[in-house]
């Protein structure tokens, strides 16, 4: 019997053959993942540089980095927008989430499966369903916005759709069991033995929450934060359908220069320094954990 | 008095999840709801309830065979990428290799990808090799998103499994792939499961990649975003519902069929 | 962070009518006890007893369902478990997983504002006291199981409680450590002072380190008294049965002579001194612990209470001891355990034998008593 439970469960001794099976195993998943992932990095890449072949009207390779310049210019404005919004997006999601996962670890008793699926079936509904249903409940011709100006708490101008504060909240609202699930998963594995100990060593609830449940859920709190910037910096659905043209983010801007404009080289080198400064973010950020914390 | 105060202290964080938990419902009760709607071309205002949409539910003109497009490319998906995931799974459970990190990290890259940068990027791709963009690309980009999830996935449980069992098997007689087959696979099934269903709901949800890679083969989540402009029909709501409760009642009944076998040993 | 005034709170533990009920169940019944300021005691009891449950209200995690607790002249029977002179050390110790050694032991002092130097100090002193000074700065999971249980004790001790609680500390631990940690435990309790409360099921270990004893069964205590006295005198069959092993044979009062009663054993007569006599009526089970029984073939001299007619039915030699089964006359077996301390041949299965005891060593239980209680 160990004093607490370690992150995880039973680690058995791995075969140590030198057969080439486990390579055999591995060879067609990955080999999909490098052809259908990362190859298509690389075009990306490669079509960031083209330009405008001046006959044909196909891209032609011209090595032209001021692309990145280009594009980056013209629409800094959405690209600083989408890193704002997910933070924001994130934030939101975890002041909302972190009580949720606490509930469910701590004080659910008998219930707790039953709440985690219910944490997860709203997703179970189309996202794209789900965010129109907050489109027209939250829009002009919803109950909300009678209420509320029924009340005189908002004019009679002000829409609460076609806002920034609507594409936010629609985000946040959007990766909620992405933040949930890891936040209980990390809050579970707490060994409710230590939390009576700091009790019996004169924490109060706030400190015994301060000292030891916060810190030991960091784990939970670092996978949930990635698991919700990550998608929402580069989501445009909630842009689009929740918002105006003043909340334009960077994935509105891609998309438009792929099917509406085509610029394919604008596209490629937006989606890559997305991808780019994402990347250098998460970095930074799991510093921490090793490769087999992750996956 | 002070045992008011006692109980709301005990239980003030269970009546905040009870608000967050409805919080998270709104939405799907809209959509519940609004399935009744007697709507005519919108569904925007509620004119009376009635239960035609769902007598009904391929009445709107695309709405079926977006749906049918969706259930292919999503069971074909899941198909493939639980395979490649379950072997992958299974190679990093059990075995020490060389490049181990190395496909760690291949595995979590596409997960800490925007999906916009898949789709942009497979895209290009296509574009490049003068590909057309069709189910088959669809197919293509919904397996690779979904080949990290299913790993992630098994691979949970294929720590948790005993690898005394495999050897006991071998003991007995069984050589490798008996082993695979008997002893294995079957515990390892409520993983491959739960991977399946992931990757099912992962690519019936998609839109983003889709939108990027399935050219003009409609799928349900891009037949709801091309209408949201004019109002979706109610019978999106009705099926949208359907696939609610198809998926509750799965993972209820999942949940209850592996309590009770817990009972029974 | 000022230091509460009732963690300060010092005296013996009092509880008085002490129930918790789940539903229909008592796990604890209307317990009355009066703990020593300085002693060593011991709650023992089977699983299912009420013992943790007990230890639990004190220390603050459990709410009584009725009844008080009383440190010295301070209730704290409504007390959050921060605000009590009491500390635990918990069964599989509960360490902080991200915390140091060092911070680990600090932690109840400087939640109450102790100053940096004053925890140095204090920490420095509990470490050397359980002489692991050089562990300060690892990690709970780099420790052995044996290490992990000092440095619980050490958290707790560090604060100077009123009242240390132990919930089975040495459970997890094998033989060889637990007979060791006994013995340091019971070292510690005696170089400062604090009460001691150990919750164990373990007879041995309770015995060996309590200055009083409990015998806790079904949420009731059963006996309570100094190991001695519970062993010498126990006063019901669960006891009898619990610490030790008992033979129990039914037998009726036929007289008295002096200090001691005479009983009828199914024709034979044996004194039993008073003293050691709880029945309250003529029917008794007569109680001899195996290893005073002397036996002996038949034929051969005996003094003191003798019992005929017997015959070895079962031998195990022990090294220290040999373990004999013995049928009686009256159809029923009892156990003997002779030390293997002369040159005598082991008897041998179906050897006719006789039973021999000084008198002193009987005690009597209520006849209404099951014989079986207690055993297992």
């Amino acid at each position: 019997m160990v004093a607490f439970k370690t992150t995880s469960a039973k680690v058995f001794k791995l075969k140590d053959n030198k057969s080439t099976l486990p390579y055999l195993l591995l060879l067609p998943g990955l080999l999909w993942l490098v052809l259908f992932f990362i190859v298509p990095i690389f075009s990306l890449g490669q079509m960031s540089t083209k330009v405008a072949g001046a006959d044909t009207g196909e891209f032609v390779q011209g090595y032209r980095f001021a692309n990145y310049i280009d594009a980056f210019s013209a629409s800094k404005e959405q690209f600083f927008r989408s890193f704002l919004y997910g933070i924001l997006a994130t934030l939101i999601a975890l002041a909302i989430a972190y009580p949720l996962a606490y509930a469910i670890a701590f004080k659910s008793g008998k219930w707790k499966n039953v709440l985690l699926v219910l944490v997860v079936a709203p997703f179970f509904v189309s996202f794209l369903l789900r965010t129109i249903a907050w489109k027209q409940i939250l829009g002009e011709e919803g109950p909300v916005v009678g209420v509320l100006r029924g009340l005189h708490l908002i004019s009679p101008q002000t829409s609460i759709t076609s806002s920034a504060f609507a594409v936010v909240t629609g985000l946040a609202y959007n990766f909620l069991p992405f933040m949930t699930l890891p936040l209980y998963a990390s809050l579970e594995r707490i060994d409710p033995r230590t939390l009576e100990a700091a009790g019996d060593l004169y924490a109060n609830g706030i400190t015994t929450f301060r000292k030891i449940t916060l810190p030991l859920s960091m784990p939970g709190v670092v996978a949930g934060t990635l698991l919700t910037f990550i998608p929402a910096a580069g989501d445009y659905i909630n842009a689009t359908i929740l918002g105006s043209p003043t909340s334009k983010m960077l994935g509105n801007v891609i998309e438009a220069r792929f099917f509406k404009i085509v610029d394919y080289p604008t596209a490629a080198a937006l989606s890559f320094t997305l991808m780019a400064a994402i990347l250098i973010l998460v970095t930074f950020y799991i510093r921490r954990a090793g490769t087999e914390e992750l996956v | 008095m002070k045992s008011i105060s006692k109980w709301l202290s005990n239980n003030l964080i269970r009546i905040y999840a009870f608000f967050a938990f409805t919080y998270l419902f709104i939405p799907v009760a809209y959509t519940f709801v609004f399935s009744f709607n007697d709507s005519r071309k919108t569904n925007l205002i509620w004119r009376g309830f009635t239960l035609d949409k769902w007598k009904n539910p391929c009445g709107a003109p695309d709405v079926c065979s977006a749906l049918g497009n969706s259930f292919i490319i999503g069971l074909t998906a899941t198909a493939i990428s639980t395979v490649l995931g379950t072997l992958i799974a299974y190679a990093l459970g059990r075995y020490e290799f060389k490049g181990r990190s190395s496909t760690n990290l291949l595995i979590f890259l596409p997960m800490a990808t925007p999906e916009i940068v898949l789709g942009a990027s497979l895209l290009t791709m296509f574009v490049n090799v003068g590909f057309n963009t069709s189910m088959i690309t669809a197919i293509i980009a919904h397996v690779m998103f979904c080949i990290s999830f299913v790993v992630v996935t098994v691979k949970a449980r294929v720590a948790s499994l005993d690898p005394k069992l495999e050897q006991a098997a071998m003991d007995l007689y069984a050589n490798e792939w008996q082993t695979f087959r008997r002893v294995t696979l079957p515990l390892l099934a409520p993983g491959i499961a739960a991977a399946a269903l992931l990757a099912f709901s992962l690519s019936f949800d998609d839109f983003i990649i889709t939108n990027f890679t399935a050219g003009t083969v409609n799928t349900f989540p891009r037949f709801v975003y091309v209408s949201a402009g004019r109002g979706i029909p109610a019978q999106a709501n009705v099926i949208g519902s359907a696939m609610f409760f198809l998926a509750l009642i799965i993972v209820i009944s999942s949940q209850i069929i592996s309590a009770r076998r817990k009972v029974k040993i | 962070m000022a230091v509460d005034a009732s963690t300060s709170a010092r005296g013996d533990l009092i509880l008085k009518n002490l129930t918790k009920s789940f539903g229909e169940f008592n796990a604890v019944d209307d317990l009355s006890l009066v703990i020593p300021k300085g002693s060593f005691f011991a709650l023992l009891g089977p699983s299912g007893c009420g013992k943790t449950t007990t230890l639990r209200m004190v220390a603050g995690l459990e709410e009584p369902t009725s009844g008080s607790i009383f440190v010295g002249e301070t209730d704290i029977t409504e007390m959050k478990p921060y605000r009590r002179p009491v500390n635990t050390v918990f069964q599989n110790y509960a360490l902080f997983p991200h915390l140091t050694i060092f911070e680990n032991i600090a932690f109840g002092l400087r939640r109450r504002g102790i100053t940096d130097a004053e925890v140095k100090t204090a920490v420095d002193k509990v470490l050397t006291l359980i002489e692991l000074p050089e562990l300060a700065g690892r990690k709970p999971n780099q420790l052995s199981g044996g290490q992990q249980q000092r440095i619980a004790v050490a958290r707790a001790i560090v604060n100077r409680p009123a009242l240390l609680l132990l919930d089975e500390p040495l459970g997890a631990l094998d033989l060889k450590l637990r007979r060791q940690m006994q013995i340091e435990l019971k070292w510690i309790q005696t170089e400062i002072g604090i009460t001691f409360v150990h919750v164990t099921h373990d007879q041995e270990e309770a015995m060996t380190m309590a200055d009083t004893i409990a015998v806790m069964n079904k949420g009731k205590i059963e006996q309570m008294g100094t190991p001695e006295e519970l062993y010498d005198s126990p006063k019901t069959s669960f006891v009898a049965n619990f610490l030790g092993q008992s033979n129990l044979i039914p037998g009726k009062v036929s007289g008295s002579d002096g200090d001691n009663l005479v009983v009828d054993l199914f024709g034979t007569k044996v004194s039993v001194p008073k003293s050691r006599n709880s029945a309250t009526g003529d029917s008794v089970l007569v109680g001899v612990r195996p290893e005073k029984f002397r036996i002996a073939l038949e034929g051969k001299a005996t003094h003191g209470n003798v019992l005929t007619g017997a015959v070895v039915s079962d031998v195990s030699y022990i090294g220290v001891s040999t373990q004999y089964q013995v049928e009686m006359p009256w159809g029923k077996e009892v156990m003997v355990f002779e030390q293997n301390d002369d040159d005598e041949e082991m008897l041998r299965k179906g050897a006719k034998v006789v039973l021999s005891w000084e008198p002193i060593f009987t005690f009597a239980l209520d006849g209404k008593d099951s014989a079986t209680a207690g055993s297992n």
